[in-house]
This record gives C-alpha cells, sequence and structure tokens, in this order.
C-alpha cells in the first residue's frame, strides 16, 4: 500500500500526518508540494490539517482551487483512497468532493479537546477496522468543525451509510448538524473528519485509538 | 559632514520621540551634527528602554547566565542549553503588554509571533510554547474584553503557525486593570552544530531582506511600548503591528530550509524597531558597517519614506547575510514558498550604518555606538518597605471546607481550560502533559526516551510585598514545578515587568526582585540564559504589580517516567515533602488571606533557598525511581488547595489526618514554600517507606504521611468532607461562568 500526503502551504499537521503512516505502515509516504506536476501512483491520498492559506477568504477554499485538486479529483474518480482530515476536510469540501459545509463552531472558538467518536458505519475501507457502534477517543483542534448539510443531503448521508464518525456521549464541541464527525462520498473511497486520528496512534499519545484507520487504508494490522 | 534634513528638528520632536534632553545631547556630541529627521528616529528606536535596557543593564548583569549546558546566555535572538546527544534547547520569553491592552488581538497574536521568530531565527524548529498572561479585577469593565481578545489572538496566531501551547498561567489582579501583561515564550529544538547567530562576518557580503512586505504598521511601536499609558491610550492603535501567521508558517520553512543550504553567515530577525535594529545589531555584533539601500526595500504601500521605512515593525520579516555564491539556491527556496527576497544592502568596513533613499544619503552613523553607547542609568531607587510579619494569633477563622471550596472555585485557583482549551495543545504529537498540571512535558522527537518540561512562573503579591522574596520565590516556584514532574531543571528566561524606573521605588522593586532572582538561580543551578525587560508599566501613574516572570526549561532522560499530578490509584499514601513538621504555618500574603477576607498584609513566605534544593533533588529522585504515582507542587493556596488539584485531576478522594494542636486553616491554607505532595505504590507499614523516611531523616527533610488516597471525598482533618464532583464542578465552573456573564 503506498500513500501520498498533499503538502499546501499554511498545513501544520502534515508531520503529525507522515509519522502515523510511517509508524503504522511502516514506510513513509510520499510527500506532495502542492504545485508538483503530479502524484505518483499511490493507492491513498490523504490531505492533512492546518491552516492552508492562512484559513483567509474561508477555510479550504483557496487550496481546493488549486490545480493539485484537479488531480486528485481524478484519482478519486478512477477509485483511490482520499482522506481529509481537519483542514483536508474542509479542502474537500469546498472542492467539492463531498457534500455540505462546514462553519464555524457554535462557541465562535477554536477548541481543542478530546471528545468520543461513535464509529457509525463499518462497510467502508477507512472504518472496517472498527466495530460498528465502537466508541473511540479522538482529539480535536479547530474553529470551523461545524458540520451542516440541507435535509435532502442529510438524508443521503444518513441513508447510504455514509456518516462515518459522529461526536459521541454529548461531546459534540461544534454544533455540528446530528453530531457529524466525519463523512465519505457516495462510493465511499474518499473521507473527510474533523478529529484527528493522527494524533492517538501510540503510547505517548496517552491511546491508540486512532491506529485502526490507517492501519485499515495501509492494510496492516492495528 | 551634513545630511539635508527636510524636518526641522525642534525640542518637542526630540521629546516626542521619547528621548530626554541629555540623551539627545548625546546624540550631538556623539555625530557632531544635527541628526536627520530618519537619524532621529533610528535614535530613539535604539536608545529607548525596550531595545537599550538602559534602566536594567546595570541589575542584569548579576545575573548568573553560565553553566556546563549553556552554549549561549542572553544577548542573541535567544538562550541555547545543551540537552546531550547533539541537541539543544532553544527559549525566551518575552513581552507583549503595551501592544495587547490598545488592541488585543493582535498585540498577543504579534507576541507570539515575535518569539517564535526569535527562536526559529537561531535555526530551531518550535516545538512548544507557554504564555503567562495578568489581566484586571474580575469585575473591571475591560477585562473580559482583553481576556477574549489576548487569549483568542494567542491561539489564532500559535494555532495556525502549528506549535503546541503546553504550560502557562492566567492571574487577575486590580492593579492589571489598565495595564495587562502579555509574556509568551517558544522553545525549539536544534542541533548543536546547526546554530545560527546574528553576528554578521566579512565585507562586501549581500545584506538579504526576507518575509513578508514593508508597510507602515508599527511605526513607533517600541517607543510606545517604552511610555506609560495616559488617558489618549486609544489613539495609540495604529501603532500595534498586524500578524499573519501564514507567513510565519512560510518564513519558517524557507529559513530551515535555507539554513540547511549553508548559505546563511548570519541571521536577524525583525522585531521590535524593524530593519534599523535588526542591521544595526548584526553589524556592530561582527564590527562591521552596514549600507542599506532602501530602494531595495519590499513595501507594501508607495511613497513610504526613509524614516517609516526603518521603524516600520511590520512582522514575519527577516535579515540575512548570505554568501553571495549561494544567493541563487536562496532565492529557489524562498520564491518556492512565495515569499519576498531582496538584496538590500552589504556589509562595509568603516563602521557606519549608511540609509540610502532616493538616490540621497539619509543616515550616516556610527554602528557600535549606536547599540553600545546607548545611554545606560544608575537610576536612584530606594530600599521597598517590608510589611510586618502577621501576628502569629492572627488566623482570621473560616469553616476549613467552605474555605477550600470557595477558594477552589475562585478566580486564582480554578481551572484554566477555558483559555487553554482554544490553544492547540496536541499539535506535533509530542505533547506528554498537556496545561493543567504543575509544567507541560514534550518527548524529544530524534531521540527514544528523552523529554523536555516547561513552566511559567511568578507570584507578583508575594513580589510586591517583598521584591527580594518574591524574586527567589518565582525562580524556586518555577525549579520545583520542573522538579514535580521529574525533570531536571536547566536553565530559564526571565520576563521583568515592572512599573516607571524614573520612580525610585519602583526601580528599588526592579533592583531587589533581580537581587533574589540572581541569589535562587546560583544556589538552584539554574541560569538564566534569555530574557525581557517591560517598563512602564503603568497607567496615569499607578505602576503594576512587580511581575518578573521566570520561564523554566527541565530535562527528562524517559518521559516515561514523568508523573502528573493527579491521584491515580485508591489506597496509595499521601506524604507531605518539605518545609515545616506543623505543614503550614505562613498566612502573609496569601490566597486564603487576599481572596476570603481581602486582606493584602503580611510579608511574603521566604525560600529557604538550601532546603528548597534538598528538597527538589530527593523528589525527583523518588520520582525516577518508580515509587511516585503522582506528584505536585504546593503554590496558591497552600496544602489543602494542592489536595484538592490532585482529587479533581484524578476523580479520586483521599482523606487527610492534621497535625493535632496547631489550626487547621494554618495547616491547610499556608502558603510555606519549598513543599510537594507525592503519593506512592508502596505499602505504607513496609520497609521501603520506612527506607524512605529514613534517607529523608538524615537529609533534614520532613516526609510526613498524611493520609490515603480512595473515596469521593476529600476529607481534610476534622472538616467536613466535600465531594471531589463538588470540587470539579467549583474548579471548572469559575471560567466559563465569568466569561460568559
Amino acid at each position: 500500500m503506498k500513500a501520498a500526503v498533499i503538502v499546501f502551504p499554511g498545513l501544520n499537521r502534515d508531520r503529525d500526518m507522515i509519522a502515523a503512516l510511517t509508524k503504522i505502515g511502516g514506510v513513509a509516504p510520499a510527500e506532495v508540494w502542492h504545485q508538483d506536476a503530479d502524484i505518483p501512483d499511490v493507492d491513498l491520498i490523504v490531505i492533512p490539517g492546518g491552516f492552508s492559506y492562512g484559513d483567509y477568504l474561508r477555510c479550504g477554499a483557496i487550496a481546493a482551487r488549486s490545480p493539485m485538486m484537479d488531480k486528485i479529483r481524478e484519482r478519486a474518480a478512477k477509485g483511490v483512497k482520499v482522506l481529509g482530515v481537519c483542514n483536508g476536510f474542509q479542502i474537500l469540501i469546498e472542492a467539492g468532493l463531498l457534500p455540505g459545509a462546514l462553519m464555524r463552531n457554535t462557541s465562535l472558538k477554536f477548541v481543542c479537546r478530546e471528545v468520543k467518536l461513535e464509529v457509525t458505519n463499518t462497510d467502508n475501507v477507512f472504518t472496517n477496522g472498527y466495530t460498528k457502534g465502537q466508541i473511540i477517543r479522538c482529539p480535536v483542534a479547530h474553529h470551523d468543525g461545524n458540520y451542516f448539510a440541507d435535509a435532502e443531503t442529510l438524508a443521503a448521508l444518513e441513508g447510504d451509510g455514509r456518516v462515518a464518525f459522529r461526536y459521541a456521549e454529548g461531546t459534540n464541541p461544534n454544533g455540528s448538524i446530528n453530531n457529524i464527525a466525519g463523512i465519505l462520498n457516495a462510493e465511499k473511497n474518499v473521507l473527510g473528519l474533523m478529529p484527528h486520528p493522527e494524533n492517538l496512534i501510540e503510547a505517548a499519545h496517552g491511546g491508540i485509538d486512532g491506529r485502526a484507520l490507517f492501519a485499515a487504508l495501509l492494510d496492516k494490522a492495528a | 559632514m551634513t545630511l539635508r534634513n527636510d524636518i526641522e528638528i525642534t525640542p518637542q520632536l526630540v521629546a516626542d520621540h521619547g528621548l530626554k534632553a541629555d540623551e539627545y545631547q548625546k546624540i550631538l556630541d556623539l555625530i557632531g551634527r544635527e541628526p536627520t529627521y530618519t537619524e532621529l528616529g533610528i535614535f530613539s528606536a535604539m536608545w529607548n528602554e525596550h531595545c537599550s535596557y538602559k534602566s536594567s543593564k546595570k541589575w542584569l548583569r548579576t545575573l548568573p547566565t553560565q553553566g556546563p549546558r549553556v552554549i549561549q546566555g542572553p544577548g542573541e535572538n535567544a538562550g541555547v542549553v545543551d540537552i546531550g546527544d547533539g541537541q539543544a534547547v532553544v527559549f525566551k520569553m518575552e513581552s507583549h503588554n503595551h501592544p495587547s491592552f490598545i488592541e488585543p488581538y493582535q498585540g498577543a497574536a504579534t507576541g507570539v509571533g515575535g518569539i517564535l521568530r526569535d527562536v526559529f531565527t537561531m535555526g530551531a524548529r518550535p516545538v512548544a510554547a507557554m504564555n503567562a498572561l495578568r489581566f484586571g479585577a474580575p469585575e473591571h469593565e475591560k477585562t473580559r474584553h482583553l481576556v477574549h481578545g489576548v487569549v483568542a489572538g494567542v491561539g489564532g496566531y500559535g494555532n495556525s503557525f502549528g506549535v503546541p501551547t503546553v504550560a502557562g498561567e492566567v492571574e487577575f489582579d486590580a492593579r492589571y486593570n489598565g495595564n495587562n501583561l502579555v509574556n509568551a515564550f517558544a522553545a525549539g529544538l536544534a542541533d548543536t552544530d546547526k546554530i545560527f547567530y546574528s553576528k554578521a562576518e566579512g565585507v562586501g557580503l549581500p545584506v538579504v531582506y526576507l518575509g513578508a512586505k514593508t508597510g507602515r504598521d508599527g511605526v513607533g511601536g517600541a517607543t510606545m511600548a517604552s511610555a506609560e499609558f495616559g488617558d489618549d491610550i486609544e489613539e495609540k492603535r495604529p501603532t500595534v503591528q498586524v500578524g499573519d501567521p501564514f507567513t510565519e508558517k512560510r518564513l519558517l520553512e524557507a529559513c530551515l530550509e535555507l539554513m540547511a543550504t549553508g548559505a546563511v553567515i548570519a541571521i536577524q530577525d525583525m522585531g521590535a524597531a524593524g530593519l534599523t535594529c535588526s542591521a544595526v545589531e548584526m553589524g556592530a555584533k561582527g564590527d562591521l558597517g552596514i549600507e542599506l539601500n532602501l530602494d531595495k526595500v519590499p513595501v507594501r504601500e508607495e511613497h513610504m519614506t526613509a524614516y517609516e521605512m526603518m521603524l516600520s515593525e511590520s512582522q514575519e520579516r527577516m535579515l540575512m547575510v548570505l554568501h553571495p555564491e549561494k544567493e541563487p539556491e536562496a532565492r529557489a527556496v524562498f520564491e518556492k514558498w512565495e515569499l519576498d527576497f531582496a538584496t538590500v544592502g552589504k556589509t562595509t568596513d568603516d563602521l557606519r550604518f549608511r540609509v540610502l533613499w532616493q538616490g540621497e544619503e539619509v543616515a550616516n552613523l556610527p554602528i557600535k555606538e549606536l547599540g553600545d553607547e546607548a545611554p545606560e542609568y544608575d537610576r536612584p531607587w530606594v530600599e521597598p518597605k517590608i510589611p510586618a510579619a502577621l501576628a502569629a494569633n492572627d488566623v482570621p477563622q473560616m469553616d476549613v471546607a467552605d474555605a477550600l471550596l470557595k477558594l477552589i472555585g475562585g478566580h486564582q485557583c480554578s481551572s484554566r481550560r477555558w483559555v487553554y482549551e482554544q490553544y492547540d495543545t496536541m499539535i506535533q504529537g509530542n505533547s506528554i502533559q498537556r496545561p493543567g498540571g504543575d509544567a507541560g512535558v514534550i518527548r524529544v522527537l530524534g531521540h527514544d526516551s528523552k523529554g523536555l518540561a516547561f513552566t511559567s512562573d511568578v507570584n507578583p503579591r508575594y513580589c510586591e510585598a517583598n521584591p527580594y522574596e518574591g524574586g527567589k520565590q518565582a525562580v524556586a516556584e518555577c525549579w520545583r514545578n520542573l522538579t514535580a514532574t521529574g525533570a531536571e531543571p536547566l536553565a530559564a528566561t526571565d520576563n521583568l515587568n515592572f512599573g516607571n524606573p524614573e520612580r525610585p521605588e519602583i526601580m528599588g522593586q526592579l533592583v531587589k526582585a533581580v537581587g533574589g532572582i540572581g541569589d535562587a538561580c546560583r544556589a538552584l543551578d539554574f541560569p538564566i540564559v534569555s530574557g525581557n525587560v517591560s517598563l512602564y508599566n503603568e497607567t496615569n501613574g499607578r505602576g503594576i504589580l512587580p511581575t518578573p516572570t521566570i520561564g523554566g526549561v527541565g530535562l527528562l532522560p524517559d518521559w516515561q517516567k514523568s508523573v502528573r499530578i493527579g491521584f491515580t490509584a485508591a489506597n496509595q499514601p499521601i506524604l507531605l515533602i518539605g518545609g515545616p513538621a506543623l505543614r503550614g504555618t505562613h498566612l502573609g500574603q496569601s490566597i486564603y488571606l487576599r481572596d476570603l477576607f481581602d486582606r493584602r498584609d503580611g510579608d511574603a513566605p521566604h525560600v529557604d533557598l538550601a532546603a528548597e534544593r534538598k528538597t527538589g533533588d530527593f523528589v525527583r529522585k523518588l520520582i525516577r525511581s518508580g515509587v511516585v504515582t503522582a506528584c505536585h507542587d504546593l503554590s496558591d493556596g497552600g496544602l489543602g488547595v494542592a489536595l484538592a488539584e490532585m482529587a479533581i485531576s484524578g476523580g479520586i478522594g483521599a482523606t487527610v489526618v492534621d497535625v493535632e494542636g496547631h489550626d487547621p486553616l494554618l495547616q491547610y491554607f499556608g502558603e510555606d514554600q519549598g513543599r510537594y505532595l507525592v503519593t506512592l505504590n508502596l505499602d505504607p507499614q513496609g520497609e521501603e517507606i520506612v527506607a524512605l523516611w529514613e534517607e529523608a531523616k538524615s537529609l533534614g527533610i520532613e516526609a510526613p504521611w498524611i493520609g490515603t488516597t480512595g473515596g469521593t471525598d476529600l476529607v481534610l482533618g476534622k472538616a467536613k468532607p466535600v465531594s471531589v464532583a463538588a470540587l470539579t464542578s467549583a474548579h471548572e465552573d469559575w471560567f466559563p461562568n465569568y466569561m460568559s456573564a
């Protein structure tokens, strides 16, 4: 399993993501600079978290319009797995690879804390290492994670098992509708989520609940 | 030599630049002619308090700055300390007080930006940040607004830049009503053989400008930061700079990439007084002249004058001296990151600082004298008046349990979660202990087990009562907090916040506090390797509490052996290590008196430095031996508050026995120094704990068993039990309730 991490200027959890992929997969992912001519031939493309282009204009809006996103869109259409975490999720939404919108947290404040996630659906390549309904710990760190979609979109997401993660046990940190923390595209090869599973993969992080996501993607044991 | 001057230099203009008549005379004597307007601006930037340390230098020289691990002490962008294995920690703390009061979000944000730049300028990737914030009384009309803005600004910049905030302080006192304090700390990691300095070397080499463009923001900022506030404060908003963390993040990556190419000879970030200060420092340190051509400086606005360009404090800018043959390589790095790169001058051999603008020479000054010959004052000072000690029987009475709940749910001791959850505390994936404990702990990337601990401490009410003891105590508490995680304290940075040094009583506070800091640092082998002085923190003639913030760094050989403050299991013995046999005895300047009885009397507690060191070394050894399951130092609120914090953090209660025949209020709320609470995974009746007591006894350290963990209540002797749940909600609720009120 080969992975690539896409780096836009201003992303800052790229190193965390690369560390997680390397530690769990045993091989370092390719690092792809946003201006690189192409993405190497990989099975998994990851857009990590941070503040691409400073979150200026709107979170993810500028990166979503870069030529690199056209390349990612092409790969996704061919079935390559695409994972966007935090700002990566915001970029995927702004680029139209995932539906809905991520608005400012209802608290209007940046929030960094650990929350609980329910693994809502496991019939996809991202979450099949968990059991359906499993509650896991996971950190969040964002200012704009308040997921919203219109009723029709929500019905489709819920009806087709495309809600991958939900905030559980009253820990919704941002006001997301239906407690949605992460969603899949219709083909279920693109996942975007606000929480940071890459920051909970080893003893030093105080837990390893995030490992199963990467292990499933990289065909490794968690 | 005469330079054309379009603007007449009047006594009023000189005064508006914060220069005194005798200082202006010194300029005339130095250059033998009237300065140009641009030169006057340059002098005012270099000779103000903020940049020249003219009131404090004499006293700062008395601080210990050397040690076996110190690679670089004060005088560079940040201090550098060896942590073994060819690695170094690079750190500094700096204030951004005045700007944060005028414009809290941008003032705090650019404070964080400035300190991060100081660290990566030296070649170190920032790995941890802290901030010490002090605001006016909670009930003051501006306080909420300032807390909102400052916290959002700190978070807004640090989160976007991508450094974890691992520790900090937030305190309220009416004496900060008109002048809050924002002290920002950053630490980075570098290889010891890849540290970069600001000293220029070589004649005729390109001086290169990097980063963001120059605008008019912050013109005169350093001069503003060296003046008292009056009622015209709102008019000073244009002197506050605006931060752009996105540019700073790119600047970090670009600088580190550039440094790896070997192109950099010297580098200096543009902080206070921007282009002026950075160019002068690089030249003066290297015994070289510098010639700048301002027509080459990337600008954001048209028609900027030389004066404005030289004094602009636009953020996210760097100045470097580069190897000319590597210039194309260097340029490519900056083009990749879409940052400006411009050769704006050269080094010269004539020790002059020359500034060219539109084909004309607008400044030509002796470079060494600009820096080294800044006025230095031995300002008059008076011995502070130390309040009389409290009478032994002066113990205002209150129910112990009620007092504990009030203190743990009051503004001083309540949880700071509302604040630190707005900071990214986990980014980089190395945070072992996040805010809420005694010190932040991170693991060191590139090493199997090494960790670093960080804390920032000062007790301003002690410093106000007794500046010498307060200075000692700030250092001791910092050293103690590092020790409580199991770390070996390595070195510290000091951020000295005081009022107007032209007043002898304020100068007396500074002199005595620095004396206390120096004595404590010497006794604890805890050198000061960097720092910053912020004076004139007063509004309409009333100074802040003297606040010498100490930021400390400690080393853990194995982060897995670090301990936290929360109780970890029931039925474990609790020992109180250090301090007097009667546990608590000192109520003077305590939180108990201040927050429950509105009394600010008595002397501050004195720190016995020999006992401090002995006790700390003993505790650290215990932690490293693996028998300690939790450890917490005693500070504000004494034994009672420390026990409550351990119970809240661990979600486990405890039962503690009183010392018979001694007022419980003194026992639980006295703020005697040099004390730690530990819980042990030892049998309280077993041989190992007896051996521990024998060792403590042979060292002359009190280490009594005081109780046992367990249950859902905290029971302090004969006081009524308080549930951990009640303590927790009191502790957690104060801040969010206050901010939403």
